[in-house]
């Protein structure tokens, strides 16, 4: 690294994660300096406990934005998961067969998705926007009333809570996620996918002219993000227990901005699985923040979530053209 | 004889057109009252004046759009306008029973919207599918936070005008829309705007370097179609009597790039037409219809919607079209 690459001793790529971490640090001081409990342990959990599934969904989406693509399917594929599993036990079939088989689903949906996308070099926004439309659609074919989960294997492992300390527990959706995260960061730092997801990010031709399999990893990258879908619909049929065709409807915007609070670029080949991470837990901090003021209503969550975005995509830019300055 | 049918198979509007007969066909033959056409309470009365009306406000938003899409651009935001500017609109008469002053409001503020996304996409150098995602994130907060997240009823009969009232015996939303739609269609080919806007979205450094002013025109794309937006909204809540500001303009945006896929214009930039969009607009409406009429569950129409999106983009590209020709000359080779 040389020194034009780093800015105040740090590397550049690294400064929208600090910057994440920084607001992240900031928002725990303000809530803490404003209300009592704020700190108390639970609290945090909680932060990870009622956003398992979006964490989930952010984590495949920040593969899906660091090749430079996106995907808008997610929300939708996540209702239809939990519609699937629902109904399917409502019809007695075993849970065991039935968590391998949405998980197949997801995956199938997000390959196929992936498919189009590389083979006939269409437009990622505009094939996943069919997608969330098709999967959505079969949502309301299966029913449009929301399907109640009364099998007993999913109502112990929505009350299952891992004991942690004394008065501090982690739910089991938690836990997946918190798998979900680690795999994901262990795949895009120590696998040649990973390495191929970045490079594909930093320029798709230069990726292919360097011989790596850029075909296969665009597929699979969107294979992956509904894997990821498919596993977050399984945590919220959990947590809610019920299979509803209004399920997570805007969740796949809710992820992006996610990811790019976490500090990824939306151009692609710059960003971290961690990042997203705390983006997720800054949208969950902006919740806790407006429901312990009681007095903010929840119209107010969106529109925070509008400003950091646009104070995120503004600081990235400032930082591209330092970049391109100092070249 | 020949030229003259290859001609018309290659024209931009005929496959839109087609698809648009076909659907009118097919309710025709399932309902055969479908086409009539009477007379009554002073106008037009039927199903197609109907698509007419309820087409209208998606026509206006696609048209908007289709001059971003021309453009390189894309407003994914349009629907949080819709819902923007219904509240304002609300709000206003709620408090003063002017609807002059209301319209002007909601179209205001709509038009400041538009520029909103524009100033992001053109003076920060965003890219516009993220530049309009943060107004299609906050947008409707915003709204919730105009109507205090209330669904606002409008009890003053005049506004009802907009939505549900009659010029020239056909509804006035769709007048309005045919109106606007025929000037921009005049402004686009009398002017060079049309030839601007070409340049820019071919390639917007070279329509720099030829001295076309891209930066302001791509911003006043943007404005405009806010403000398209904005009259949709206008119709829509007086449509229903009321601004809902979850729910008005809910999955607008697809819609609108749905449209605008349909009637032909490249989502690459470049080539556009605003007859096809107005036909894609009346083509996912008749769709909309055709489902009620078949008594099919109407949620279902997402996944109809969904099968046009991935026919009409797989013919679009490039490489489909040469895996279906090696598929089609493979067998006369042998």
């Amino acid at each position: 690294m040389s020194n034009s690459a780093t800015l105040m001793g740090l590397d550049r790529r690294l400064v929208p994660l600090a910057g994440t971490l920084a607001l992240f640090v900031a928002m725990v001081i303000f809530g803490a300096v404003s209300y009592d409990a704020f700190l108390a342990p639970q609290v945090f959990l909680n932060l990870i406990i009622d956003n398992a599934f979006l964490l989930i969904v952010a984590v495949g989406m920040t593969f899906v934005i660091l090749t430079g693509g996106i995907d808008l399917s997610v929300g939708s594929l996540l209702a239809l998961t939990t519609m699937i599993t629902a109904s399917l036990l409502q019809k007695g079939s075993s849970p065991w067969l039935v968590i391998p088989l949405v998980l197949v689903i997801g995956t199938l949906f997000g390959s196929a998705q992936g498919f189009l996308i590389h083979r006939y070099r269409l437009q990622p926004f505009i094939v996943t926007l069919a997608g969330m439309f098709v999967a959505r659609g079969l949502c309301y074919l299966i029913d449009t009333e929301s399907i109640p989960v009364t099998h007993p294997v999913f109502q112990e492992l929505a009350y299952a809570r891992l004991p942690l300390g004394p008065g501090v527990a982690i739910s089991s959706g938690a836990l997946i996620a918190v798998a979900t995260t680690l795999a994901a960061i262990w795949m895009a730092h120590a696998t040649r996918f990973g390495r191929t997801v970045y490079a594909i990010g930093g320029s798709a031709r230069s990726a292919a002219l360097m011989g790596l399999p850029v075909g296969s990893a665009l597929v699979r990258v969107y294979a992956f993000s509904g894997f990821c879908a498919a596993l977050a619909g399984l945590t919220m049929t959990v947590y809610m227990l019920s299979g509803y065709s209004l399920h997570a409807v805007g969740l796949e915007l809710d992820a992006i901005a996610a990811v790019v609070i976490g500090g990824t670029l939306l151009t692609g080949g710059v960003g971290y699985v961690a990042g997203t991470v705390v983006g997720v837990l800054i949208l969950g901090i902006i919740q806790t923040l407006v429901i312990f003021n009681g007095t903010l209503s929840s119209w107010w969550t969106r529109i925070v979530v509008g400003i950091l975005l646009l104070l995120f995509c503004v600081a990235q830019k400032l930082i591209e053209s330092r970049a391109e300055k100092s070249r | 004889m020949r030229a003259p049918m290859n001609n018309l198979l290659k024209h931009a509007l005929f496959w839109p057109a087609v698809t648009l007969l076909l659907l009118i066909a097919l309710n025709a033959a399932m309902n055969p009252g479908f086409l009539a056409i009477s007379w009554r309470d002073g106008h037009f009365y039927g199903n197609l004046i109907d698509i007419l009306n309820r087409a209208a406000p998606l026509a206006l938003v696609s048209a908007g759009m289709t001059l971003v899409i021309a453009a390189r651009g894309l407003d994914i935001s349009v629907g949080a306008v819709v819902a923007i500017a219904a509240a304002v609109a609300a709000v206003v008469i709620g408090s003063s029973s002017n609807l002059g002053f209301a319209i002007s409001a909601a179209l205001g503020v709509a038009l400041l919207c538009g520029l909103w996304n524009g100033a992001l996409v053109v003076g920060v150098g965003m890219q516009p599918i993220i530049a309009t995602l943060i107004l299609m994130v906050a947008g409707r907060g915003i709204a919730q936070l105009i109507t205090n997240g209330q669904i606002l009823t409008v009890y003053y009969s005049p506004y009802d005008f907009l939505g549900n009232g009659f010029l020239f015996g056909l509804p006035f939303a769709a007048v309005l829309a045919g109106a606007v739609i025929t000037l921009l269609y005049l402004l686009l080919n009398l002017t060079p705007l049309g030839l601007f806007i070409r340049a820019i979205g071919i390639n917007p450094m070279a329509a720099r370097i030829a001295g076309v002013r891209a930066k302001p025109i791509t911003l006043c794309l943007y404005a405009f179609c806010g403000l398209t937006a904005g009259l949709a909204g206008l119709i829509i809540s007086s449509n229903v009597k009321s601004a809902d500001a979850n729910n008005a303009g809910q999955l607008l945006e697809l819609d609108a790039i749905l449209a605008v896929t349909l009637g032909g214009t490249a989502l690459t930039g470049g080539k556009f037409s605003l007859a096809g969009t107005v036909l894609g607009a009346l083509i996912i409406q008749t769709l909309t219809s055709t489902i009620y009429s078949l008594g099919v569950p109407p949620e279902v129409n997402l996944v109809f919607k969904a099968a046009l999106i991935f026919i009409v983009m797989l013919l679009q590209s490039p490489d489909f079209r040469a895996s279906l020709k090696k598929l089609a000359v493979r067998p006369a080779e042998r």
